[in-house]
């Protein structure tokens, strides 16, 4: 089927509606936004209502990769080795400052943002964010997911 | 006998400097006795320091009132489960001489301490079994608890181990 076809975008489109309410994604988390990211995921903000309930503790499960917290020099090449673990098609969230750009941390041992490392596809900045941050987040990404090309 | 008088009548010109803040005894020491005073202190029945609670450096670079003096400070503290209470030792140090004479023989949990030390602070010890980089990673270069390591300093990011 060629691009640009009826029938091709209409298959991406009902693909890539199906992609962005089944998010399994990935907390990697490892500092203080891991509380909004659990007030986030418990039953008062309630991601499962966007089809993000279900954390996978695998990354070859996963596709959505939650970086919540500071990420250190010690820790980069763990977070590039777990991206690089995660299957096609994916996408990382970069959640809270520190993981958006070091945020108030500027020294010898944290990373400046993990883009330095790997491609981000939604910042939320914050420190931490709150959960309305966090799902204004989750909707951008979703957005996103529908509206690329998917590739299957 | 309090135990800083102790180490004076011991030890006599070793023991380089004392002051007791509010029953917080403290003594500065004598590099080259610093391994004796340690053991003493250890096996001394009437002092009895079986655990060394920390073992942590200072930078005196720019200090204050210390500009001319010794640059590094080793700081050791002291706890005697048995008698129940605790001493401060310091050792002091040059800038060009960063050495002091390892502890792990004498309390095991010292190996990670010195390690640390050695990390931040870039001051050897000399004796000590396996002296790596204990909080950072082998391709830092320099030593960030150091007041002159520049704060804004980037380290090249290190990629996955292969």
């Amino acid at each position: 089927m060629g691009v640009g076809s009826f029938f091709t975008s209409k298959l991406d489109e009902a693909i890539g509606w199906a992609r962005k309410y089944s998010i399994f994604q990935y907390p990697f988390v490892t500092a203080c936004c891991g509380m909004e990211y659990m007030a986030t995921a418990c039953s008062h903000y309630d991601i499962d209502r966007f089809g993000a309930g279900l954390p996978r503790f695998s990354p070859r499960q996963a596709d959505v990769l939650f970086v919540v917290g500071t990420i250190s020099h010690k820790m980069a090449p763990v977070l590039k080795r777990v991206y690089d673990q995660m299957t096609e098609p994916k996408w990382v969230v970069a959640f809270g400052v520190c993981t958006c750009t070091g945020g108030f941390y500027d020294n010898y041992a944290t990373v400046m943002g993990i883009d330095t490392i790997i491609p981000v596809d939604v910042y939320i900045p914050g420190c931490p964010p709150r959960p309305e941050s966090v799902i204004d987040g989750l909707m951008k990404l979703q957005d996103k997911i529908a509206a690329q090309a998917q590739r299957y | 006998m309090s135990i800083l008088a102790e180490l004076q009548r011991r030890f006599g010109d070793a023991i380089v400097e004392t002051h007791d803040h509010r029953g917080d005894p403290t003594a500065v020491v004598a590099r080259e006795a610093l391994l004796a005073v340690l053991a003493h202190c250890r096996d001394e029945v009437a002092l009895a320091f079986d655990v060394l609670m920390d073992l942590t450096a200072v930078d005196y670079l720019k200090f204050p009132g210390r500009e001319d003096g010794p640059r590094f400070e080793v700081v050791y503290h002291l706890y005697s489960l048995t008698h129940n209470h605790r001493l401060r030792l310091k050792v002091r140090m040059d800038e060009d001489d960063p050495n002091v004479p390892s502890a792990v023989a004498l309390w095991p949990i010292a190996n990670w301490l010195e390690r640390e030390v050695w990390d931040m602070f870039g001051v050897r010890f000399e004796g000590h079994p396996d002296l790596r980089r204990l909080l950072m990673y082998e391709e830092f270069v320099g030593h960030p608890l150091r007041k002159d390591y520049p704060i804004t300093r980037r380290q090249p990011l290190i990629g996955p181990a292969s």
